[in-house]
């Protein structure tokens, strides 16, 4: 039988619509609220599917035509690295601090966000979401497993990279990344799409991503550059698809603004949390650094997210509630906590150091108000008594947010010199807070929050009950090797003696 | 007004891309930045398959622009012979 | 509303003093003192006594500060929950009213070495 040849090639649109739209079927026996029954309960009212658009209108072939493209010259590039002893190309040992923090907190983000965009493609009853998700979904495993096989190679000759994997759910530090993601995927679909599509992709991942890999490119990281790039180019569609969302929930019924507001309102301050630790890569463990945390927040922070918020004011949204406590945040955050993080050096799977003088030579130049003025003198204290041979540990443990569950190491708005405190009390149990915003998010969600797992309260608990060198081995943290000062640490020798063999016999 | 930008690897690919996008935009500003090009304008960028197709002497469909993309701001409408970014 | 869910839904603290095996959280800050990041995390009986946990748990963890040696505890002034209060220093954390993972924040206004 002779078929009709279409000599005629599809239009982008008619091949989108064939593609995605007509994939869709109406239930016949079943009632579309028991197919989807996680649809309504947050309050967001849909009217209309079918206006939903899809910017890109990347279709499954196409897709999978150019990911198998961008997977081709990732293998190429990292089989290169292996093959030239790219482990020994990077400007400093130091440098490699940055990247166990990316694979210990980041990384396995990426793989909770895969399970989220997996769900939310099954929870969502349009057609156009359910197909955008199902592609992030299989984006963001790729990301994970990329990152975890680029750094790899890193593994076999250095300490930190090890155990990434319990690392993520058992150490202080990387239970802030765990818990934000943990949070959104226990919200509703909308959520998660606000939470992670829109705050995180669209106003906070170019914070994460186009610093961090121009550093690693600056730094002679070849294969993190590649990963970077690599996951990158989904970024932009994953944007898209978040910028979209927001539009639609916007544009569907007035009745949403109010709940989309509240949304953002909690997902930016839980990102801006999350990006505090990204603030100490940039101006702290990068030997050759790129540009300061204040100027990648002005660029990516200020000057986009101010555009982005200009153009949904015509919807009744405004900046989220904590955006002018995060601009003011950004010339103290990076110093806070990695004085934080030195101090308790002896629990991170990642090295530490003080800063050199040239290193707070550039950091005054960089926050000419606030560096010399509240954080050299610390510094100076602490490099004081290292070289009076008794380093400054701090083995009071910290007190934690209930929220964003990092060490509450803020100062007040307004006052530098003092810490942010905030208290609330539910049903008879004491939560403590970071800062107003925290506070607030836990205030609207008690019931939610109440459940959280510190680590540092856990560790009081049983089975370790305060034993410290328990939790260690517990968490897969090797003492004397993984943690502490990077003066001294087996990264540091190594690093030298080898590349010392490089360039001599 | 507002900034909208897009940004790509450096590499050959994205060379004749982006002096197609110069061609186009004459308001745009180019970065160069580590391993990266960071184009901005104001309010509107549009890049056209045609101009493209003329740097580069072959058939070109928007779409691999995917494979050396890093990242965009503002909101996006695509076709066959466009692909513009813009804040109204 | 106490969180947004498809039918009712009650969580379980995960930090009850229960777990604890008697014993109980504090926090403990010194304020403007910010050599030390966060407040300290103590774990102590609620029996033991407000001067033995400044002696025993407090003290031993401020010694990087220079200030430290020069406190004069007895002019030192104190909050509770962000609120001032006045401690017992012969009575135990229970006597005082100090609860499972509640705030104290110590100020000591003269003293002012490091962090401005």
């Amino acid at each position: 039988m002779d078929t009709p040849v279409n000599k005629k090639k599809l239009s982008l649109k008619e091949k989108y619509s064939y593609l995605t739209r007509d994939l869709a079927w109406e239930p016949s026996y079943q009632k579309k609220e028991d197919l989807f029954p996680y649809a309504t309960y947050e309050g967001i009212k849909v009217h209309d599917w079918e206006k939903w658009e899809d910017p890109f209108r990347l279709t499954m072939d196409a897709y999978w035509k150019y990911q198998a493209e961008k997977e081709r010259k990732f293998y190429a590039i990292i089989d290169a690295f292996a093959q030239n002893n790219g482990h020994l190309k990077i400007t400093d040992a130091r440098y490699l601090s940055a990247l166990k923090i990316f694979l210990q907190a980041i990384s396995p983000g990426e793989y909770a966000a895969h399970k989220g965009f997996a769900r939310a493609g099954r929870e969502f009853p349009g057609v156009g979401p359910q197909v955008a998700c199902q592609m992030q979904a299989i984006d963001e495993i790729r990301h994970a497993q990329t990152q975890i096989h680029a750094m790899s190679n890193y593994n076999k000759f250095y300490s930190g990279f090890h155990a990434f994997a319990d690392q993520r759910d058992r150490i202080w530090y990387t239970s802030v990344a765990r818990s934000f993601f943990d949070d959104a995927m226990s919200a509703g679909p909308f959520e998660f799409m606000i939470a992670i599509g829109f705050s995180f992709e669209y106003v906070l991942t170019n914070l994460l991503f186009v610093p961090f890999m121009s550093g690693a490119a600056y730094n002679g990281d070849m294969s993190t550059v590649t990963f970077g790039f690599s996951a990158q180019s989904d970024e932009a569609r994953h944007m898209t698809l978040g910028l979209e969302c927001i539009k639609f929930m916007l544009e569907q019924d007035p009745a949403n603004v109010e709940i989309v507001q509240k949304w953002i309102d909690k997902w930016f301050w839980r990102g801006f949390r999350v990006l505090g630790l990204v603030s100490t890569m940039m101006d702290y463990m990068l030997p050759k650094r790129v540009m300061s945390w204040r100027e990648a927040w002005d660029i990516y922070g200020e000057e986009n997210g101010g555009a982005l918020f200009n153009d949904l004011a015509r919807y009744g949204i405004r900046p989220p509630k904590g955006w002018k406590d995060a601009g003011e945040a950004v010339d103290h955050m990076s110093h806070q906590f990695m004085l934080a993080l030195y101090q308790w050096n002896f629990g991170t799977a990642f090295h530490s150091w003080i800063p050199s003088d040239e290193d707070m030579d550039w950091l005054s130049k960089k926050y000419p108000d606030t560096f010399d003025k509240y954080y050299r003198p610390r510094w100076e204290h602490i490099k004081k008594m290292d070289e009076a041979g008794t380093p400054f540990n701090n083995f009071g443990l910290a007190k934690l947010c209930q929220t964003c569950q990092l060490p509450t190491v803020f100062s007040e708005p307004g006052d530098p010199s003092s810490l942010c405190h905030r208290e609330t009390e539910y049903k008879g149990e004491t939560y403590q807070f970071c800062s107003d915003h925290c506070c607030d998010i836990f205030k609207e969600e008690p019931e939610k929050f109440i459940q959280a797992w510190l680590p540092m309260p856990a560790l009081f608990q049983a089975p370790l009950n305060g034993d410290l060198e328990a939790w260690m081995e517990w968490a897969c943290l090797e003492n004397g090797s993984d943690n502490g000062d990077f003066k001294g640490s087996h990264d540091q020798v190594s690093f030298q003696k080898w590349r010392e063999m490089t360039t001599s016999n | 007004m507002s900034t909208v930008f897009i940004a790509f690897q450096t590499n050959e690919e994205t060379r004749p891309v982006i002096e197609a996008i110069e061609l186009d935009n004459p308001s745009a500003t180019v970065h160069q930045e580590p391993a990266m090009v960071k184009i901005d304008a104001p309010d509107e960028l549009v890049i056209r398959r045609e101009t493209i197709e003329d740097q580069i002497g072959r058939e070109y469909d928007l779409q691999e622009l995917q494979v050396n993309l890093i990242t965009m701001s503002g909101h996006l409408t695509e076709d066959e012979d466009t692909f513009t970014l813009s804040w109204k | 509303m106490s969180v947004v869910s498809r039918k009712e839904y009650i969580g379980v603290p995960r930090d009850r003093v229960e777990n604890f095996n008697g014993n109980q959280l504090v926090y403990v800050g010194w304020d403007n003192h910010l050599l030390f990041a966060s407040a300290f995390l103590l774990f102590v009986s609620p029996e033991t006594v407000f001067r033995d946990m400044v002696q025993n748990n407090v003290i031993p963890l401020i010694g990087a500060d220079p200030d430290a040696e020069k406190i004069d505890w007895d002019s030192v002034t104190w909050l509770k929950g962000n609120q001032p209060w006045t401690p017992n220093w012969d009575e135990t954390l229970a006597a005082n009213g100090i609860g499972h993972k509640m705030l104290l924040r110590f100020k000591t206004p003269s003293l002012n070495s490091i962090c401005g």
